[in-house]
């Protein structure tokens, strides 16, 4: 395993205490540990994961996480919370001036993705009823200029190039450019620079004084270490940046560096990159990004779904009846209907830790058909049938099949489906008995 | 400048926030206290050495303090440099034996980190070797990628071997390997696509250009190189792991050194991988590629000024 995730982690480290009773505080301490290393690990900045760790072990020695039944649980919220605090909370646009053309600059690092970028950014804007013009100031990289030219064809807007004439020089007339076209967005595309090549900042500081760019942004490379942070600082310092786009989100960085450079630099992250196709820039969800350093996925919002869906007191007669065994048809019926209720299940599934990353899952389509199917043959069956499925006959198959507008052997799946799944309840309570009640369980799920 | 202070000032910024930082927090203590070790820990960890391999040598500074060869503050930094440079040197490699030509070779990497900049600083070095070199525009995908290399090809006077935007990239190497072999070519450098190692069809991809490589030269592709960014952070391991499962990496190359302070990624990937380090970019240019060489590698962060 490439990663563990932190929840995993925390919940391992609690149950080894579970057989001494009740937290102490050297508990959580030891836990403090575990989410130190897990922060460090998804490339958080040190000196934020100290600032971050002292501010969590403030809550969590609280009497709520020691006095709990499901202390893991506690903590890992905590920890989300404090994180998602340190993302900014809510979503942060870009500012479009009153008088036109917007002016936004794109800067970065070497290879952060900051030309295709450009090209996500002006087509977005565009299916946002906008008129991107997109500036070729990359007079460095081989083939930069070419590569911008190609994407605006790509995408029919319109490229402005000054071949490797100066970059201040080019921003410049493209502005004017873009006056006289009646443009109302310009993007300009810089070349890649070290923040500590203080000739090549200076030329974007020159650029910034000429065209007065309304949108400065830092894009960053979501894989990127613990320099992250000396990187945003040094590019704020020199240009006064205005936000952040964060590239190759769609991989398995962690994206520990995000978080860090909002919580150093208080820049807002506006975009996420998420993929290589060009409509794959997405507005940016500070409390997903929480979510995902820690590794598990976007399990507290499927909590949070399951909780407004799903009454609590049905989920408490469901595990009555569980536990007196007696569990029908009917019952599998209103626990899918409910699952149901939380969304498509290939979502449900992407919010479950580890879930994504599992090779065997890939391109494994949970689809609402077969749950349809699923849903019709249990109603096609008579309410005796469906109390007692041993009862079911062959003939009674073919009724059920011819009802629902299914085939036997998608009866004969569910039925066996069935009887597996209460199997494995059996085993599940027989487990819950050994160890400590919790209050809430989701159907299926547990 | 000689080869020794090059490399140096490449790992200049490296040294400084490694060496000097160690050396001032030493300084700091008369004797050695738990706060000590921890500020020690957060200097490699905030060099992006990564949580296990900091683990590791935190656990033999603590066994060294017990066995009395840790005394004093004093004595830490030539502990952990010894320590550092056992780790760098320990794994030996066979030497890449000599193949007939054409020699192979295979660059791969995620999106941006510097494959097709290092291959043309690859072709630079080995044309002032002497060779001839050939470069086959396999990277069909990104915009321009072609154009990009064709200047590097320019520049080092190497053939390329290229073909339509969008093509099939198995086919651009096939008819690079062909082509190599019957104008006698001495080696074949194939740039990629920046590809994410969590794509399972970009990986298949990989794989079948290596075996339309195979097909034609046996034993090809002889070096498969994995560019990584010395400024990625500890998902550089999952890259590593990942490009592994797909294609037999023979070694990887580190770009970027000039601009990071955090070269300690060096030791992660030494201690974590069974991958040689083999070049080290520290620069835009031609000439800004140095062949790794552990012992130099560890004597240049521990350096004086
Ligand atoms: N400073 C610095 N920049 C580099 C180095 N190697 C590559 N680059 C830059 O990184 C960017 C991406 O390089 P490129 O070769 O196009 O990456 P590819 O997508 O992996 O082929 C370009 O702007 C290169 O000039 C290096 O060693 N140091
Ligand atoms: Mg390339």
């Amino acid at each position: 395993m490439v990663f563990e995730s932190l929840a995993d982690k925390l919940q391992q480290t609690f149950k080894k205490l579970r057989g001494k009773g009740k937290l102490s505080e050297s508990d959580v301490a030891e836990a403090l540990k575990e989410v130190r290393m897990a922060l460090l690990e998804a490339d958080v900045n040190f000196k934020v994961v100290k600032d971050l760790v002292a501010k969590i072990k403030e809550r969590a020695i609280g009497q709520e996480v020691l006095e709990s039944l499901t202390p893991a649980q506690h903590v890992i919220k905590i920890v989300n919370e404090e994180l998602t605090n340190l993302m900014g909370g809510t979503q942060s646009r870009i500012a479009i001036a009153s008088r036109p053309p917007t002016v936004i600059m794109l800067v970065g690092l070497q290879g952060a993705g900051k030309t295709t970028t450009a090209g996500k950014l002006a087509h977005l804007l565009k299916r946002q009823g906008k008129q991107p013009l997109m500036v070729a100031a990359d007079v460095y990289r081989p083939a930069a200029i070419k590569q911008l030219e190609v994407l605006g064809e790509q995408l029919e807007i319109p490229v402005f190039t000054m071949g490797q004439d100066n970059p201040v020089n080019i921003a410049k007339k493209a502005v004017d450019q873009a006056l006289m076209m009646a443009r109302d967005i310009v993007i300009i595309d810089t070349a890649g620079r070290l923040h500590i090549n203080e000739d090549l900042m200076n030329e974007l500081k020159s650029i910034k004084q000429t065209v007065k760019p309304h949108e400065i942004l830092l894009v960053v490379d979501a894989m990127t270490g613990q320099d992250a942070v000396n990187v945003a600082e040094s590019f704020n310092n020199d240009l006064g940046l205005d936000g952040i786009i964060l590239t190759k989100l769609d991989g398995d960085a962690r994206g520990g560096a995000a978080l860090s450079i909002k919580a150093v630099t208080g820049l807002p992250i506006k975009f996420a990159g998420m993929g290589e196709k060009l409509d794959a820039l997405e507005a940016f969800h500070p409390d997903r990004m929480a979510s995902r350093i820690l590794g598990m996925g976007d399990v507290l919002s499927l909590i949070e779904k399951a909780e407004s869906a799903i009454s609590l007191e049905k989920a408490q007669e469901m595990q009555k009846k569980l536990r007196k065994e007696d569990f029908t048809l009917d019952d599998f019926l209103e626990q899918i209907e409910q699952v149901r209720k939380l969304g498509p299940l290939d979502q449900i599934l992407g919010m479950l830790p580890g879930m994504g990353k599992l090779k065997g899952l890939q391109g494994l389509d949970i689809d609402n058909k077969e749950v349809k199917h699923i849903i019709a043959i249990i109603r096609s069956m008579t309410s005796k049938e469906r109390r007692d499925p041993a009862v079911i006959n062959g003939s009674r198959r073919k009724r059920i099949a011819l009802g629902s507008g299914t085939r036997v052997q998608d009866v004969n799946r569910l039925l066996k489906q069935f009887g597996e799944a209460k199997k494995m309840m059996k085993r599940l309570k027989d487990m819950q008995k050994s160890g400590k009640k919790s209050n809430f369980k989701l159907p299926f799920m547990n | 400048m000689g080869f020794f202070d090059k490399l140096k000032a490449g790992l200049e910024k490296t040294r400084k926030s490694f060496t000097e930082k160690i050396e001032q927090l030493v300084i700091g203590y008369a004797t050695i206290e738990d706060e000590l070790l921890d500020d020690l820990e957060a200097v490699l960890l905030s060099a992006d050495v990564g949580v296990p391999t900091t683990t590791k040598l935190m656990t033999e500074i603590r066994s060294g303090i017990k066995s009395k060869q840790i005394n004093s503050p004093d004595d830490l930094k030539p502990f952990l440099q010894e320590k550092i440079n056992t780790m760098l040197l320990s794994k030996h490699y066979a030497e890449a034996t000599q193949y007939a030509p054409p020699v192979v070779m295979l660059i791969v990497g995620v999106n941006g980190v510097g494959k097709t900049t290092t291959i043309g600083k690859l072709a630079n070095y080995y044309h002032e070797a002497g060779k001839r070199v050939l470069i086959a525009a396999a990277d069909t995908f990104r915009a321009a990628a072609i154009d990009q290399l064709e200047i590097w090809g320019q520049r080092t006077g190497s053939e390329i071997i290229k073909h339509a935007e969008g093509s099939d990239p198995a086919a651009v190497a096939f008819d690079a390997v062909q082509a190599a072999k019957a104008r006698k070519v001495d080696i074949v450098i194939i740039d990629t696509a920046g590809r994410l190692h969590t794509k399972a069809n970009l990986m298949e991809e990989l794989k079948k250009i290596n075996r339309v490589i195979a097909k034609e030269v046996p034993a090809a592709p002889h070096e498969t190189l994995l560019i990584l960014d010395a400024t990625t952070g500890q998902n550089a391991i999952n890259q590593a792991k990942l490009f592994g499962e797909a294609v037999a990496l023979t070694g990887v190359v580190l770009t970027k050194l000039d601009g990071t302070a955090k070269g300690g990624v060096v030791i992660a990937i030494n201690n974590e991988l069974s991958l040689p380090v083999k070049w080290i970019g520290v620069g835009e240019g031609v000439n800004d590629l140095r062949p790794f060489d552990a012992a130099e590698f560890a004597a240049a962060l521990f350096a004086d000024k």
